[in-house]
């Protein structure tokens, strides 16, 4: 539910303690452009688990997904990002691996703990495919 | 005289940016760096902070996309940055000056983690060796490999990307000079365009004028004269 606490264009000086926060913000936040139901947060992450888990994606479609999920006002899921990093690893790309890590880090904005926590939700993965993370190889 | 000069500071301040960058830009693509005509900028704000050229490798034009505001410079800076300012290989990209826009473009931008195309086209032997260890199990790699396959695909990380520029100092320095210019033709155009200051402001003129103020009681409830002390001659 990390989403809906950081709504990034409302971030003000909420400040994040521990992931499982008190979350006063509304759930539901996918808007009905055509007057459908709303979507919840969990639909929206499984819809893009299962957009990255996609066996035979290739290079292009990594990268709308992630630009297209960039574009977005929200962190992603960690399940999300771990599904993007797999779709990585199948491509075999690392750069862009490293660069999607970079990419949530910039995404959090003025909140810092946002990406520690990312990381530590991600390093089985992480040191399952071998990825290090921008820090680890000095690039900040 | 005070109210024309702020006009005329306030005027000239409101047009220094886009016109400073505007100065800049063309007085650097003048210098011989491109002698063709800029292609049109099709793509609506791409952030132009890749140049990878040293000698002039000015902080003015890391023009990112909040800050263009000026077509012309936009259009010069396309240019600039386009014609032959990249000092790695570009295979598929032209001889020529001019970049060919029907191709997919690298950029680097906060909001687009993975652009269209990588950064390095043209693989020497060492890079695609790298590239099939790529392949293998990423725990073999170590850290060099890793930095220099990111550097392949990606030119600037994202902490490159978000580097101060000086671009404000700058304009500020500028903005400085421009008012400083535009004094010096006030204080000119004071001394030698306006015609002499009317007889009625002389002092002599002016004593006689507002003893005949009061004389005539100007105001004498909330106003003028109602200042003036009558029976002490002289004002409350």
């Amino acid at each position: 539910m990390f989403r809906a606490a950081v709504r990034l264009s409302v971030s003000g000086a909420r400040s994040l303690t521990r992931p499982q926060l008190g979350l006063t913000a509304p759930l539901a936040q996918r808007c009905y452009a055509h007057g459908g139901k709303l979507e919840s947060d969990e639909e929206f992450d499984a819809r893009w688990v299962t957009y990255f888990n996609k066996a035979d994606i290739d290079a292009w479609e990594l990268r709308k997904g992630m630009n297209t999920l960039i574009g977005y006002d929200l962190v992603p899921e960690p399940k999300i990002l771990e599904a993007a990093l797999r779709a990585c690893r199948r491509l075999n790309d690392l750069a862009s691996a490293i660069r999607i890590l970079e990419a949530v880090k910039d995404k959090s904005g003025p909140h810092k703990k946002i990406y520690p926590y990312l990381i530590q939700e991600l390093r089985p993965t992480l040191d399952e495919l071998g990825i290090s993370t921008p820090e680890e190889l000095g690039m900040d | 005289m005070f109210y024309s000069a702020t006009l005329i500071l306030v005027q000239s301040a409101s047009s220094i940016t886009c016109f400073l960058r505007l100065f800049t830009c063309t007085s650097l693509v003048s210098l011989g760096l491109n002698s063709h005509p800029p292609p049109p900028c099709l793509y609506p704000s791409p952030s132009l902070t890749r140049l990878s050229w040293s000698t002039l490798r000015t902080t003015m034009l890391h023009l990112t996309t909040g800050r263009v505001g000026c077509l012309l410079s936009k259009q010069a800076v396309v240019a600039l940055t386009s014609s032959g300012a990249r000092m790695s290989s570009h295979g598929h990209h032209e001889v020529s000056d001019s970049v060919d826009m029907s191709q997919p473009m690298y950029w680097d931008r906060l909001d687009t983690p993975l652009p269209d195309r990588p950064w390095k086209d043209v693989l020497d032997s060492t890079d695609k060796s790298l590239k099939q260890k790529e392949k293998g199990p990423w725990t073999a790699l170590s850290k060099e490999e890793k930095i220099a396959l990111y550097r392949l695909k990606f030119n600037h990380t994202y902490p490159e990307m978000k580097r101060p520029s000086h671009e404000w100092k700058t304009v500020i320095g500028g903005m400085f000079i421009f008012f400083g210019i535009t004094g010096l033709v006030v204080f000119w155009q004071g001394h030698y365009v306006y015609p002499p200051q009317p007889h009625t402001f002389g002092e002599e003129w002016q004593a006689k004028q507002i003893q005949r103020m009061l004389d005539m009681r100007i105001n004498p409830i909330e106003g003028f004269s109602a200042q003036w002390d009558y029976k002490n001659k002289q004002w409350k």
